[in-house]
């Protein structure tokens, strides 16, 4: 049924630091590597050694340059992958059913033996988190690694979504963003978190940190004090070296 | 928005078939026997020929008969159910005309209503799409509408009946390509939403994903189309409305009616073809393009 349920018993999604990610693409090729092997279908590559290399991937990272209106330009990289949105638009154009939403953790999926690859809910999807794959003909998108976060034959820290395992950063974080006590819940309260493109009325669940403003040149230093020199006049050894040295013919400098 | 050859020979012809099928049901002294039959062979060639063609763009077509089970929810599943319906009814009804010489008037009321709601339908599944503002407007299920009447009264030799629906289906298609010249900027979605990082300066892309494009970027953001759109509008302009209506102002002779029909369905093409291949979808914006 592609109708969305009115409310889900919890609400897993992702927090993304955009002041912590380094654009390593590292969780990019987690994903790849987690996805293809397990949930689903295969993310299939199309002419990965010639030209054009292409391939299904379920999570890519953007680079972006942002220019105030005074001081520097600032680059923020910007992983982006399925937000889970409350009101998926990807779900209900889907015709034959294979777009759901979970009741019990508000996850979005695809039933991919009932996808026809009619690519609708691609077209209805603003974010561009669903790719058609080209060998399998499927639609194929984030799962929030469902066959890892509920899957006890793994130790208790990989019970994550590999893209959250795997960054060296630590830019992602994982949890239920309806309790409001959880870590994730907190990290958007503190860190004003806020929504992609929220004039589409999707209401995603991923929320994204804002990069920190940057450091100005003029701004006063932490470490200021601590850079005074210490003595303006050699003392000691140094001090007889100086005043030996002065001594010698040829001048000072 | 890449233009799909399959998806425009569907929206085209399948529009012209119901079309036709929507007069055909709504006449009050329908053709029968041979006639009846040479129309009706016409009109399902039409729609159900657009309708095949129109899974030839699907990755599992052999699953196509799922897409009936959503209607409650999905436009493109209450376009199979509402074209199933229509062709059936209107298939007893033709049947009726053909070899019992029988006219059932209200089968033939119901069938042009299903017909004319499946044409609707189409347009709601682009209609529909916040993604897409050039869509995203009532002028889309007008514009398909009027041209679906249009042709079908063109098929089925109604003159004044198409002049007039032809100078209307003129009036949606300019003020539906004015409006979407500007439907983008005016959606107020740009990379400064789509990032959220607007209100801290102006953001721009500097590197994509990959070296190499993927399926989004070939699916959702198609350039090529947009250095002729101006020629390409005025040549669609005169095939669909301009020539048909003088071929129809002119003494009535076959050899026009026929140059008319072939304008008209040149021209719907021309212009469905614009209609995706100016589309820009905000997907766009990620990749700094649009």
């Amino acid at each position: 049924m592609t109708n969305l349920p009115t409310k889900t018993d919890r609400t897993l999604g992702l927090v993304i630091d955009l002041d912590t990610c380094v654009g390593c693409h590292a969780c990019v090729i987690s994903c790849k590597g987690w996805n293809t092997e397990n949930y689903g279908a295969p993310l299939s590559d199309q002419r990965p050694y010639g030209t054009e290399p292409m391939g299904t991937f379920l999570n890519r990272v953007h680079s972006y340059e942002v220019q105030p209106e005074q001081g520097h330009a600032q680059t923020v990289h910007f992983p982006k992958s399925c937000l889970h949105c409350e009101n998926a638009p990807c779900v209900t154009v889907c015709p034959t059913g294979a777009s759901y939403k979970r009741v019990e953790d508000g996850i979005v999926l695809v039933n991919e033996d009932h996808c026809i690859g009619c690519g609708l809910c691609a077209w209805a999807c603003p974010y561009g988190a669903r790719e058609l794959d080209q060998a399998e003909g499927v639609m194929k998108k984030c799962t929030l690694c469902v066959d890892r976060i509920y899957n006890e034959n793994l130790p208790e820290e990989d019970q994550i979504p590999s893209c959250v395992r795997t960054c060296p950063a630590g830019a992602r974080h994982f949890g239920d963003l309806s309790d409001p006590n959880s870590d994730v819940s907190q990290l958007v309260e503190t860190r004003g978190g806020f929504d992609l493109m929220p004039e589409m009325g999707t209401l995603p669940v991923n929320k994204y940190l804002p990069p920190r403003l940057k450091d100005s040149w003029d701004d006063q230093s932490l470490l200021a004090p601590l850079l005074e020199p210490v003595a303006e006049e050699p003392q000691g050894f140094l001090g007889w070296l100086d005043k030996a040295l002065d001594k010698l013919p040829g001048g000072t400098t | 928005m890449h233009p799909a050859p399959s998806v425009i020979v569907f929206s085209t012809l399948s529009g012209l078939g119901f079309g036709l099928l929507f007069w055909l049901g709504i006449d009050t002294n329908p053709p029968t026997g041979l006639p009846a039959f040479i129309f009706f062979a016409v009109a399902y060639a039409l729609s159900v020929g657009g309708l095949i063609s129109s899974t030839f763009h699907l990755g599992h077509p052999e699953r196509a008969w799922r897409a009936f089970t959503q209607w409650r929810s999905s436009w493109l599943s209450r376009e199979g159910v509402s074209a199933v319906f229509a062709l059936l009814t209107m298939g007893i009804y033709a049947i009726d005309l053909i070899f019992l010489q029988i006219h059932a008037t209200a089968l033939g009321l119901i069938g042009a209503a299903l017909a004319l709601f499946t044409v609707f339908t189409t347009s709601m599944i682009y209609a529909q799409l916040d993604t897409v503002p050039r869509w995203k407007t009532p002028f889309t299920p007008a514009l398909y509408l009027s041209l679906s009447l249009a042709g079908g009264a063109l098929l089925s030799g109604r003159v004044n009946m198409a002049i007039l629906l032809l100078v209307i289906a003129a009036i949606f298609q300019f003020i539906w390509w004015q409006r979407g010249d500007a439907a983008l900027s005016d959606s107020g979605t740009d990379l400064g939403t789509a990032t959220g990082l607007g209100e801290r300066g102006t953001v721009r892309s500097m590197a994509h994903p990959h070296t190499a494009p993927n399926y989004l970027v070939k699916e959702f953001i198609f350039v090529i189309g947009r250095k002729h759109a101006q020629k390409l509008r005025r040549i669609a302009f005169g095939l669909t409305f301009v020539l048909p209506i003088i071929c129809l102002l002119l003494p009535f002779s076959h050899v026009l009616a026929i140059i008319a029909v072939l304008s008209h369905v040149a021209g719907v093409a021309t212009s469905r073809w614009l209609f995706f291949a100016e589309a820009e979808h905000v997907v766009g914006l990620y990749y700094g393009m649009r």
